[in-house]
């Protein structure tokens, strides 16, 4: 590996999530029976004509911004014209010459240390239908549902120089899109693909080698295992005195390998040229303005946020921002100023996420708020109630929703942190417990925790076991 | 009462003073297409509820019903205007039993109004050529001579009006296609201004230059009929946002001061003696009537057939790869792979001309050669249509005519269409510059075939050509020919 380097470029298709489709009326809906979100214009009848759905044109123009690209006032439609069973017009409409993005940059953390990866292009384009190749029948049916369902391309620059640096990218973008409402980024439902170009070069060249494209790449894992099957192909070529070909290959996930589906030689024409059947869509500057005014804070700025103003940790950082709900929860519990950033981050981060882990809920479906949560964190803050009796309490509230107040009203568990009070109960168990006194002032140091336990046990455990200790330690200290 | 041979406006207030039913005048016209429909061959379809659709606007009118003035009327569509139900077939092989599941926008307006759709008419296989030989379903003939073409690609428009067998049609013109047959048949044809009609389910040829357009038998029903059709659909978003004015009811008789351009390029030799002296005739009479006559020179005419022919091609080598035969229309009947379906479909489904058009259309995109092609016939686009809008500072219309020849005979040009390309020059450039143009009949050949002038305006100046051509076929009294 050490005399080589890598060059790796991606292209990511993400599926937004607008109502309706992008050229026609139909929903744009996962799932459904085949064939029943479609009409005459997605299934390409003669005669139909494409009506750019405007949303489509402000998620894309909003990930540009967040993805601090130059926005086109001007950005043309074009076809791409290829045959297959899924198209059903033979054409996709998609941008050449000027998409709707170009020039930008996103930062990914790597190796601790944050890199700018170029974005060349981001434009909008129809996503094709599926086939289905069926036993029952013998033979290949066509689902036509996905039909025009709206797909922004991002297409990054040669910058990614490992399958390590790859995944963050994916990861970071995939962040943006969900802080951004604007795709459901399910990986099972093929809501993110991406084409993963890679060629290799001597160390310390500056020429570009032959790349090669790997298509079919559909989760973030598979890029990462197709471009290290691609490093070491195209090494393994090149140790052995072969040449790289231009070709574009398919990635077989369960076989772990790739295959040649077509060679720089019998590569498709598209013919691209100017869709004209649309007219070119102007954005104005107004317009940008306002998309970028509603940016919400991306998942960089906040996990940089964390970093400084918390002192959190990178780790930590990155996995409240990875979820923009929980990011959401974790930042109006702040606001809420009612207990400290760390405890807010250790309880979503374990028992939270421990739950939501067994329950597969999301940070929205879970029968918690910033109120609740922080009055509950609060209570264990103040040692009205212990830690264990803290998880406790938010078991039942995850189970019932319930306030927390009234959980611990209601269940006994509030904590004995009254000095005069527990100062009786400490001199009671004292007195009977003479040969631990002593024990403990010839060194046994256990003795101590015994003599805890004692007070524990007789309060019935709601004792404030940390101030116990303190009386007892200044009455025979 | 031969009802048939009315026009429409004519008809509409006979329908309204009760002087004939809906269902007088379209048996009227039944028994006429009974009669000559095996001569001229004009419809493809011919619907079998027509009767129902009159009584039903006969009821309504009896009840006293405000109907629009065209409710009631028999017109008939060119075969690639989609009809829900009906077979819409482009005179192809490749769609010959395909209904569709939708109405275009046009049928809709014209069903909402109480027009009764009579049918759908021949044409050149999916509206390419200017004869409407190329046709799966046999060529339709010219109503003054069976021998002769009727023109094309909206042939069996041309030819179903003047022969009787319809009142109005609907056609449309991608560079020539409802003025060339208006022209060959003596009647009027109006391409509209690009954007003004919706294209929504017009089975595209050229999508940057397919306007649908009426073909009528005299200028009165041609503005008419425009009037129903124009009109802003979201459903095309290269549709105008305009407001029309009710074209029919305001046409007027007078070019008085109309200052008229006379382009020298459209009266070379390419244009037969006959078709020219008729022409200047008529731009003779609008100067005795006080219109200022100007000569003018296009330039770049000599350029448009070339550049109209990469375009169309171009665009229809991507229209018409729907046509896969995976989900609609013909499919071969035996292939072995996927692409052995595709190779055998297409070679089998569609005709001979447009595959050729298709292939010529798929090279000139090819990349390596775009740039020589298709974005050089863009250039000469660009210019074309500034050279009109300069054009129009200084003159109101462009009169040429419509073709350099009469309707020629069937089968003439069978193995050199590319004379017969070059034949569209004056009517292309419209087209091109997505002007509006109009085709109206001024007078006869030595052969007793009608000729046609085009009138020309600058962009959605529709009313402005109307007015002229009503004011010469007033002046000239429009055709003296019996049909036949």
């Amino acid at each position: 590996m050490s005399e080589y380097e890598s060059i790796i470029g991606l292209e990511v298709h993400a599926e937004l999530n607008t109502k309706t489709k992008i050229y026609c009326d139909c929903p744009n809906l996962f799932g459904s029976l085949p064939n029943t979100n479609v009409c005459p214009i997605c299934m390409g009848f003669p005669g139909t004509l494409p009506v750019l759905n405007r949303r489509v044109v402000e998620y894309a123009a909003k990930v540009g911004l967040a993805m601090n690209c130059y926005i086109n006032n001007i950005s043309h439609h074009d076809r791409k014209n290829y045959f297959y069973p899924d198209l059903p017009k033979a054409y996709q409409i998609s941008q050449w010459n000027t998409p709707i993005c170009e020039n930008g940059f996103i930062d990914i953390v790597s190796d601790g240390r944050l890199k700018r990866i170029r974005i060349n292009r981001i434009h909008i384009e129809e996503d094709a239908g599926k086939l289905l190749h069926d036993s029952k029948y013998n033979d290949s049916l066509v689902d036509f549902n996905r039909c025009g369902v709206p797909l922004i391309e991002i297409v990054s620059e040669p910058d990614i120089r490992n399958s390590a640096e790859a995944k963050t990218y994916l990861e970071t973008i995939k962040m943006i899109l969900m802080y951004l409402g604007i795709s459901d980024c399910k990986m099972q439902e093929g809501s993110i693909r991406c084409d993963v170009n890679v060629s290799i070069r001597k160390k310390g060249s500056n020429k570009l080698g032959t790349r090669c494209e790997m298509k079919n790449v559909n989760s973030f894992s598979g890029a990462v295992r197709s471009i290290e099957y691609e490093i070491k192909r195209q090494i393994d070529i090149l140790k052995s005195g072969g040449t790289i070909k231009q070709e574009t290959r398919r990635w077989d996930d369960a076989k772990g390998k790739s295959f040649v589906m077509r060679t720089k030689e019998d590569a498709n024409d598209y013919r691209y040229f100017p869709e004209p059947d649309l007219l070119s869509t102007y954005i104005d500057k107004k317009e940008i303005e306002k998309y970028k005014s509603s940016l919400p804070e991306l998942p960089n700025a906040k996990i940089w946020r964390y970093i400084h103003d918390f002192g959190f940790s990178q780790v930590d950082s990155k996995l409240i921002a990875i979820d923009p709900e929980r990011a959401a929860l974790f930042d109006d519990s702040i606001n809420r100023m009612e207990c400290t950033p760390k405890s807010i981050c250790n309880w979503l981060l374990s028992d939270i996420a421990k739950f939501q882990n067994d329950t597969k809920l999301k940070i929205s479906e879970l029968p918690i708020t910033p109120k609740s949560l922080c009055s509950l964190i609060a209570e264990v803050e103040k040692g009205n109630i212990s830690n264990t009796a803290g998880k406790k309490v938010l078991s039942i509230m995850m189970k019932t929703g319930e306030d927390p107040l009234d959980i611990i009203d209601k269940s006994n568990m509030k904590q004995n942190s009254d000095a005069e009070s527990l100062k009786v109960l400490v001199e009671e168990i004292l007195m009977n417990n003479q040969k631990s006194i002593s024990d403990y002032k010839n060194g046994k140091t256990n003795a101590l925790g015994f003599i805890i336990g004692q007070c524990m046990k007789k309060s019935k455990g709601n004792a404030n076991p940390a101030m116990v200790r303190d009386i007892i330690l200044k009455i025979i200290g | 009462m031969s009802l048939y041979k009315k026009s429409g406006a004519e008809l509409s207030k006979m329908l309204r003073r009760k002087e004939c039913s809906s269902v007088e005048i379209c048996k009227s016209i039944l028994q006429r297409i009974d009669f000559i429909e095996n001569k001229t061959n004009a419809y493809i379809t011919i619907c079998n509820d027509i009767l129902q659709q009159a009584e039903k606007v006969d009821n309504k009118l009896s009840a006293g019903e405000e109907l629009h003035p065209l409710a009631g009327i028999p017109i008939a569509l060119k075969d690639n205007i989609s009809t829900k139900g009906i077979r819409t077939t482009c005179a192809s092989k490749m769609l010959k039993d395909y209904i569709p599941p939708y109405d275009a926008y046009v049928t809709t307006k014209l069903k909402n109004a109480g027009v009764i759709i009579t049918g759908k008419l021949n044409m050149d296989e999916f509206a390419m050529g200017s004869s409407t030989e190329t046709s799966f379903f046999g060529k339709t003939s010219n109503p003054y001579n069976k021998d002769f073409v009727p023109g094309g690609s909206s042939g069996g428009c041309a030819a179903a009006v003047v022969s009787g067998e319809a009142i109005m049609s609907l056609g449309s013109d991608t560079g020539g296609s409802v003025r060339q047959p208006a022209a060959f048949c003596g009647a009027v044809g109006l391409k509209p201004t690009y954007g003004s009609v919706s294209r929504y389910g017009l089975i595209a040829f050229a999508s940057s230059l397919d306007q649908i357009g009426p073909i009528c038998r005299d200028v009165k029903d041609t503005a008419m009929l425009y009037s129903l059709i124009c009109g802003h659909d979201k459903m095309d978003a290269t549709s105008a946002f305009r407001e029309y004015t009710d074209f029919g009811s305001h046409l007027y008789n007078n070019v008085h001061g109309l200052r008229i351009g006379v382009p020298c390029e459209y009266f070379g030799n390419e244009i037969d003696d006959e078709v020219k002296e008729s022409v200047i005739q008529a731009i003779n009479l609008f100067k005795k009537y006080g219109a200022d006559i100007k000569s003018i020179s296009l330039p770049n005419t000599k350029y448009a057939v070339n550049a109209y022919y990469i375009i169309s091609s171009a665009e229809a080598s991507s229209n018409l790869a729907r046509y896969d035969g995976v989900r609609f229309g013909y499919r071969s009947e035996e292939y072995e792979s996927l692409s052995d379906m595709y190779a055998k479909t297409r070679s089998k489904g569609f005709g001979r001309e447009v595959k050729y058009r298709i292939m010529l259309g798929t090279f000139a995109l090819c990349s390596g050669y775009y740039d020589e092609y298709y974005q050089k016939a863009i250039n000469i686009r660009n210019a074309i249509r500034n050279e009109f809008i300069q054009c129009f500072t200084e003159c109101d219309v462009i009169i040429t005519p419509t073709y350099p020849s009469t309707a020629f005979r069937a089968y003439k040009h069978k193995n050199n269409v590319t004379k017969l390309y070059t034949n569209d020059f004056c009517t292309v450039p419209a087209s091109l510059a997505g002007i509006p143009a109009i085709s109206v009949p001024c007078g006869y050949s030595s052969e007793g075939l009608p000729i046609g002038m085009q009138i020309m305006g600058n962009h959605f100046s529709e009313e402005l050509l109307l007015n002229t051509a009503y004011t010469y076929e007033t002046l000239s009294g429009g055709l003296k020919n019996e049909r036949i």
